[in-house]
This record gives structure tokens, sequence and C-alpha cells, in this order.
């Protein structure tokens, strides 16, 4: 009885705490409490789960069967009861009556308090589409959607998972483990683009591709389908199906404000709390995932430590002050090793490091601002990551360490070290360089010394740095450090993203089988997240020509003329030339192309150089517009607009022509129809004319056809332009059928050996006639192969895009997102 | 009804990143909204300082975009020119709350010059 009295006497002398909410924010906020003044309250919890505190962020593991749920336990039930806390759980809060300042739970219980904390977590973001209610949908959240996750999981099948951040990751990762067959659905372009760049993003989904799971990104679901109130399969808005004896839900998360909302507290996207996480009422506090502080709401753990170490402060009068948390996230799903803190997004006060080791998958990237290291993501090699993370949070001044920074703590706390040069210097001669080739450092040393003064020439010799090129950066300083100032320059670099030449990258995409555009860069080493305005449309042409058929063209790396098919003018405005076959036109496609002038107001039309006609002053918007009618009257892009086939100019030839030799007007046509549509590294014209007078200027042309009475004359390499350069005779045939098959081979070997944006005239200057001859006549095969290779690519080009957008694909590049009227209070 | 501080144009969703949008405005400057691979958002008049371009329709690579015209370097944070190049274009301030963009209305019907805050 003694007992009994004197702690109820104890009690009564104590402030009385509530706490909804028994997660990790609730439960730590009581231990910070505790631990500075462990008398103080009278402590309350609240939870709606009916089980102690455990650790949420672990239950991916307990998904992926990697641990327990006793494993995950934080506050056991001893802990409750050696701290006298009493816990009501399973019987969560429902109201808030300020006035009286009681809670009052769901069974009816009524407790008053004279501090309360709410600390009500998150709920799951469930999108709002038909058949979000099925059983079947499931959110994953806590240990009762494992379990769910888990049940399903013993009959197998198939998962689908809608959303792939960090919580869709895991679910799907730990439903892949237990034998489910997984779809991962993402509505953005990559995966976790919040931690991750597009980079990172990529070897992510490269590597969960790799474990057997299908991620689909850019991807909107519209519906999710039920037979007999169970789930059956999702549907997108593209109209694809997916089939899913499960769909988990896990697009994200939203403060729970709704108790706060309803006790009139002010919540915005979260509960509004000042820095010592106090709600717009005094008496009562807020932390977690629930708040909002400064603007910012946290889904992660770590803010949540330091939030707790205020609230606690304040509870006990020593207040200090939350000033908000530098974030940073790591994937748990094992084999995987991925980190990211911090604002990695850039800017141009921002400058990126960025390092790439293509042979162990790594890619690292740290963003630095005013001599501060601001954010990193590190994908593969995430050892550095609390070192970067600490240098980030105490806002070191990194100038002295930066060359060596991208390394790693080691290499930039080596002292001399942090020089590159210097620690190449350092290496042994046996050390190797060169894991392709095996070549030691002590070879390269020695081919220099040789008289290898240049990378080329290294390679060339003794193979290092000659196969995928990631050590080409130590060849270097092998290099410098050898020659001292001797070192001769290579040819350029692409651009100054890499250190690889256009030949290199080519050969590297067909010899690596690298077909998209972030597997490029990241095993070319890109020294820039997503390249620049140079490399991107070269790339996507690289790609292009070199696997017809699989590379899907990449938009955004395309010139605005490429993407709106159409030429810019200086107004704004563009051009459109419908395409005249071998320059012969028809009453029908002069009164449409009359028509579409008056019809669009457009400013003027004119006849061009490549015999067609050029409609001037069409608005973006009204493109769509302007195809449709030309594709009525049969009329197709002719692509004046492109680094592709413009034109086959022709003379009139032997059907009219007193001195035509030959039919070059049909034979011009066949040509074109032949080759229009093809992407190039540059314009490309072609011409036919029907005798040696050479009306059509055939011999300015990439590729010229003379018609002469005993065949046809096939000229290369020639423009006009700033340096108007003459052809070179290439060989001479017999029959339309050989000069067309010429054509091809010609374009194709053009296609495929030149630089982007280098037109013929300067490819074949760089490369010789004698050389160009060679590749294609050496071997009576190779013709053949080439025109072959041509004809292959060709069936993928020869789609006119006028009519895919006039039936409406790629609105969005026409459209204006909104007209906005001043006067008007919100956008029409 | 007052009009709010800031003008909805609708969700994020519709750029797609590394492209952008155009936003015309009557009696004013057409707004180009541009949306980056790292997810970033911003708003510029759309209109190269060089010879009025339509930036809309650059590339658009890291916090940067090349005008069509004539391969200048903008940065979409400041609007200025980079590289070698001098000159600069207005910037909207723009914020998301909600999954929806929201340009400064006072910076959209501004006259040029009188916009928002700008770098130097």
């Amino acid at each position: 009885m003694n007992a009994q009295t004197r702690m109820e006497d104890t009690v009564s002398a104590r402030e009385k705490l509530v706490v909804i909410g028994n997660g990790m924010a609730g439960c730590r906020a009581v231990e910070e409490v505790l631990e500075r003044d462990g008398d103080r309250y009278d402590i309350t919890i609240f939870g709606a789960e009916p089980r102690v505190n455990y650790n949420r962020i672990m239950l991916s593991p307990v998904l992926a069967g990697e641990k327990t749920f006793d494993e995950i336990v934080i506050n056991s039930a001893e802990w409750y009861a050696e701290n006298d806390i009493e816990l009501v759980s399973g019987d969560p809060v429902s109201h808030i009556d300020r006035a009286a300042k009681t809670v009052l739970s769901q069974s009816g219980r009524v407790e008053p308090y004279d501090k309360l904390l709410i600390a009500t977590g998150s709920d799951p973001f469930i999108i709002p589409i038909p058949g979000n209610d099925l059983a079947g949908v499931i959110t994953f959240r806590d240990l009762d959607d494992v379990d769910k996750m888990l049940a399903a999981a013993e009959k197998g099948g198939d998962a689908v998972v809608i959303g792939g951040g960090l919580l869709g990751l895991e679910a799907a990762h730990g439903l892949s483990l237990r034998g489910m067959k997984v779809t991962v659905v993402h509505l953005m372009p990559t995966l976790m683009e919040r931690q991750l760049d597009e980079a990172a993003g990529y070897l992510l989904r490269q590597e969960l591709e790799k474990r057997g799971q299908t991620i689909l990104t850019g991807a909107n679901t519209k519906v999710i389908h039920g037979i007999e109130g169970h789930v059956a399969g999702i549907e997108l808005e593209d109209g694809t199906r997916v089939k899913a004896d499960i769909v988990v839900m896990a697009a994200g998360i939203k403060p729970a404000t709704g108790l706060a909302k309803s006790a009139g507290l002010e919540c915005e996207r979260g509960i509004v709390v000042d820095d010592h996480m106090v709600t717009s009422d005094p008496d009562i506090l807020a932390v977690g995932e629930c708040v909002q502080h400064r603007g910012a709401c946290y889904g992660l753990v770590a803010p949540l430590w330091e939030m707790c170490r205020s609230l606690a402060d304040h509870l006990t009068d020593a207040p200090t002050g939350y000033a908000g948390s530098v974030t940073s996230t790591k994937l748990k799903v094992s084999g995987i090793d991925l980190f990211s803190a911090g604002d990695f997004s850039g800017g141009d006060d921002c400058e990126d490091i960025v390092m790439r080791d293509a042979a162990r998958g790594v890619y690292k990237r740290v963003v630095l601002k005013e001599n501060k290291l601001i954010g990193a993501v590190l994908y593969g090699d995430t050892a550095d990551g609390n070192w970067y993370f600490d240098l980030l949070k105490k806002e070191e001044d990194i100038s002295d360490i930066r060359e060596g920074l991208i390394f790693g703590q080691a290499f930039a706390s080596g002292g001399a070290l942090a020089d590159p040069n210097a620690a190449v210097a350092a290496l042994s001669d046996d050390a190797e360089i060169c894991g392709c080739n095996g070549v030691s450092k002590g070879k390269v040393v020695q081919c220099i010394n040789d008289g290898a003064h240049s990378l080329d020439a290294v390679r060339s010799q003794c193979k290092a740095s000659a196969s995928c090129g990631s050590c080409t950066g130590l060849v270097e300083s092998l290099l410098s450090l050898t020659l001292g100032g001797e070192l001769e320059s290579g040819p350029a670099s692409m651009c100054k993203c890499t250190s690889f030449t256009h030949d290199d990258v080519r050969r590297l995409i067909v010899e690596k089988q690298l077909k998209e555009m972030p597997q490029v860069m990241q095993e070319l080493h890109w020294t820039t997240p997503d390249g620049c305005s140079a490399c991107r449309p070269a790339l996507n042409y690289y790609l292009l020509c070199a696997w017809p058929g699989e590379y899907e063209d990449d938009q955004k790396s395309r010139f605005v003329n490429e993407r709106l098919h159409a030429n810019i003018q200086k107004d704004g405005t563009y051009s459109v030339v419908p395409r005249m076959w071998g320059g012969v036109t028809s009453p029908k496609e002069l009164r449409a192309i009359a028509d579409v002038v008056e019809k669009y107001d457009a400013r003027m039309v004119k006849v061009t150089g490549g015999q067609r006609l050029d409609i001037f002053g069409i608005r973006k918007e009204d493109l769509p517009a302007v195809w449709a009618d030309l594709n009525a009257a049969g009329m197709v892009s002719g692509h004046a607009y492109g680094k592709s086939l413009r034109t086959v100019k022709t003379c009139v030839g032997s059907e009219w022509c007193r001195f035509g030799t030959q039919d070059s007007t049909g034979l011009g046509i066949k040509i074109e129809q032949m080759t229009w549509g093809s992407w190039m590294p540059h314009k490309f014209k072609i011409a036919v004319s029907g005798c040696p007078r050479n009306c059509a200027e055939a011999t300015i042309k990439d590729f010229g056809v003379v018609c002469v009475d005993s065949g046809y004359e096939l000229h290369v390499g020639g423009n006009g332009g700033i340096k108007v350069r003459a052809t070179d005779l290439l060989c001479k045939v017999e029959t339309e059928e050989e000069a067309m098959e010429h054509c091809a081979a010609f374009i194709q070997l053009y296609r495929e050996d030149a630089h982007y944006l280098e037109r013929t005239a300067p490819w074949l200057e760089r490369k010789g006639l004698d050389w160009i001859k060679a590749q294609m006549f050496d071997d009576p095969e190779r013709v053949g192969r080439l025109a072959r290779r041509f004809h292959y690519s060709q069936q993928f080009m020869q789609d006119d895009p006028w009519a895919r957008r006039a039936a409406g694909e790629r609105a969005d590049l026409h459209r204006h997102l909104a007209t906005v009227r001043p006067m008007e209070t919100e956008y029409a | 009804m007052m009009p709010g501080k800031w003008l909805d144009i609708g969700p994020t969703t519709q750029i797609e990143p590394g492209m952008a949008a155009t936003l015309p405005v009557e009696g004013g400057e057409e707004i180009a909204v541009f949306h980056t691979v790292n997810g970033r958002f911003y708003a510029l008049v759309n209109s190269c300082p060089h010879r009025q371009g339509p930036l809309s329709q650059g590339i658009v690579h890291g916090d940067s975009v090349t005008c069509p015209l004539h391969n200048w370097r903008i940065s979409l944070s400041t609007g200025a020119a980079l590289g070698g190049d001098s000159g600069c274009t207005p910037t909207i301030p723009l914020k998301i709350d909600g999954g929806r963009l929201f340009l400064l209305r006072e910076a959209v019907v501004a006259p040029r010059g009188a916009a928002g805050p700008r770098a130097a």
C-alpha cells in the first residue's frame, strides 16, 4: 500500500506528457527527455499498432528475409516498464481537446496532458486511380504490410510495385528474393530521381534488371484491374498491361496531419513547428515525419534524431533549437552500394567532379560550390560516403584536397598523393596500369622512352589504354612524368566531357555493345553527369547508326530543327520544306502548298537551291496541322532541317533534253526514294546530271552522278558552302542498279566512319580518296555488304516524321503550357 | 477574388526532364519553363540576350541551355550568358508546391526589366 501511495504522490507531482505515436520519433523523443531528466514527466504513449516500438526502416530487411521482427525491436516491453511509461498500443488517439487539455482514444479512453507530443509520422500516398481499394493492393509502411506481402509471396506469382523510389525498390527487392516476379512501375524517367542523378539511376536500373526485375520508367498507372474484388493486374496510360497478384503502392508518403488539423493546429504540408518543435499551441509539440520545419518535411530517419534532441532540450528547459537537416540516403538492397547526400542537382555556380570506373561499375560525383562540398552521389563504391557527408555537414573548405577529393579519403588525405601525377610516380614499376592488356607501369615508361610520345603512340605500341580506355588518365600522367613538356598532343577529344576522340567513341560503342547514352557515358568515363550540347547530339547519332532498330532516338539530344522537323528562323518561327522527289512536282502538290501558305499566313514561299519549295513563317504550334495538310496531298518531310539526306537534284535528262544521255530525272527519283530519311553525320546532298554539261551541279554534291553515253560516273566529297570543294571521281559503273548500290555503300561508309558534324568533303580530305577507294573496292564483297547495312538501317528510318506528329505524337513539343492573360486571376 | 501572389501553371509532370515548355503572356514576353535531367525547374523569359532566340528550343544540359540560334550558353538559374559571352535574360521566380509549378505573378506580368531577382 505504501509503495502505491508514494508512487501516486510522485505522479501527481509530475507533469503529464502524452505522446501520440509509438514509432521511432515518439519513442526517441521520450528517450531523449528521460536522458535529460528522468523524473520530470509522467509519460503515456499511444500507439496505433498493437506492438512495441520497432525500427521501421529495417522493415525492408525483414521483407527480404535478412532480419526477423525481434531483431528490429528498439524498445522492448521491459523498457516501457523500467521507465515507468504507460504504453497504450492498438488504440490510436482519435481527438485532441485543446481547451480541456485531454486526448480521447478510439476505445473511449480520456487522458489529460500538460504537454502533448504528436509523432504520428506519415501515411502512404495512395494514388487516386480506379481499383486502388481492391484486395491485394498493399502499402509498405508497417509490419502488417510486410506480413501481407509475405503471405502473398508464399503463393508466388507476379507483383507490381508502383513507385521506383527508395521504398518501392526495397519492396521490389524483398518480393523478388521471396520468389515473386516483380515489375517496378515508376512515373519519372529515372529511378530514385530525388536521390540520384540520371547517370547513377541508369546504373541502378541496369543492376536491378540483371537481377530479373522488370523496370518500367516514365510509366503512369491508369487503373488497377481486379477479378472478384482482388487485384489481377494494372494498366498504364499507354495501354500496357501488367499481370499482378499483388500491387504494392510505394508512390510516396505524406505527413499524417489529420489529428492536428482537426484540433485546429496550423498545418501546411505538415504540422508547422518552430525550432523547438512547438506547434501553434505552446503546449503541443510535434516531431518526425508529420512536421514541417522551416518549410521542409523529411521522410528519412536522420533528421528525426536531431529534432528529438531539440525537442527534449526544450521540454527540460534548456532550449537549443533545431536548424534543419542535411540528409543522406543509402539504399538497403544487398549487393547494391548507393549513397547520396545534399544537393547534387548542380547549377552553374557549382562545379562537378565526376569519376567513373566502368570495370568496377563505379560512378562517383561530388558537387562543389565556393570551395565547399554541397552534394555527393556514389554508386558502386560508397566507402567514402560518410567522409563526404561529414565534409558536407561541416561545410569544410576543401581547396587543399580538391585534386584528390574524388578518389576518396585515403587518397585525398595522403599528403603528397593528392597530386594525381605524384600518385602515379609513386607506383612501382611492376604495378599494373592497363588491366585489359596486362601492361605494367615499367612497360609503359619503356615504351614512352622508346619514342611513343603521344597517347595514340603508346596505345599502338604497347596496347596500354587501347581497349576500354579507363586507364587513359594514368597513361597520360606517365607521359607527362616521363617526357616533361615534350608531350605531343594527339587528336582532339570529342568535347570537354571526355578524353576520348570521336573515333574512339564510335569504335567503343560497337566493340563494347553500348546501346544507351547513359551507358556510353559510364563506360567511357564521361566527366559530366549528362554531357553537353556538343556530345549529346553526336552520341545520339552514333548510337542510332550503330544500332538501327534497337536504339531509341533521344529527342532531348536533338537540335531543335531535328526535334521539330522544321527549320528555326531568326524570329523563332519555322520554315517547312516538303519533299519533291528529284525536284519534280505536280499541280496537286503545288495547290496544297499554296493552300498552306494562305491558310497559315506564311510570309514567304521560296524556291530552294535543292529544287523544292520552302514555306516560311510557320509557328511551332501550327506545324502539326501544316504537316497534316501536306500529308493529305501525298507529301512527306523533306528533311531540309536534318543532318540527313537532303535533296536529290536532277536535270531533265534524256526524256526532254537534246543532250541527255540517260534518264537522270528517273534515276534521281529512285535514289531519293532509296535514301530519304537516313540520318547522317552531317547534311548530305545528291545530284544526278544527264550529261557532262552537269546542269544539276553534281560535282559539288556529297554524292554526284554524271551520266555519260556508256554509263554513270560517280563523284564524291563535294560541297558548296564557305569553302567550295569539287568532287573526286570514285568510279564509273554501267547500270542504274550499280549506281544505286554504290550510292548506298558510299553513304553507309560515311555514316559509319565520319565524325558527327563532319561533311563528306573534310572527311574525304582527312581520310584520303585512296582510303575510301580501298574501303570500298579492295574486297569485291564490300560494296554489297555496305549497301545491305544501309538498306537494313533504312527499314527503320523511312518513316515520315510529319505523319507521326500530325497524328498527335509528341504534341507536347508543339503546344504551349497555357497562355497568361495578366488581367485574369488564373491561367487559361 | 484577389489573385494570389503565385500563378499556378500546372503539374510538374507536364514537362519531361531535359525539355522546356512555353508560356505566352498576353501583352508581355513569352516565358520558357525548363526541367533539367536532374529534376530542377527554372523559368526565364524565352529570349536569348544575344539575338532573342527562343531558349525553350535549345538543348538543356546540366543547369544551362544552349540557344538554338547561335549556340550561346545561358545559365538557367541566373539567366546570364556563360563562357565568353555577356548578357542576361530575366528570370522568373518559380516554386513547386504539391507537385504543381507556380510562377511569381508580379514577375510574370511585369514588363521586361522590372521582373524578379536577377544576377549581375
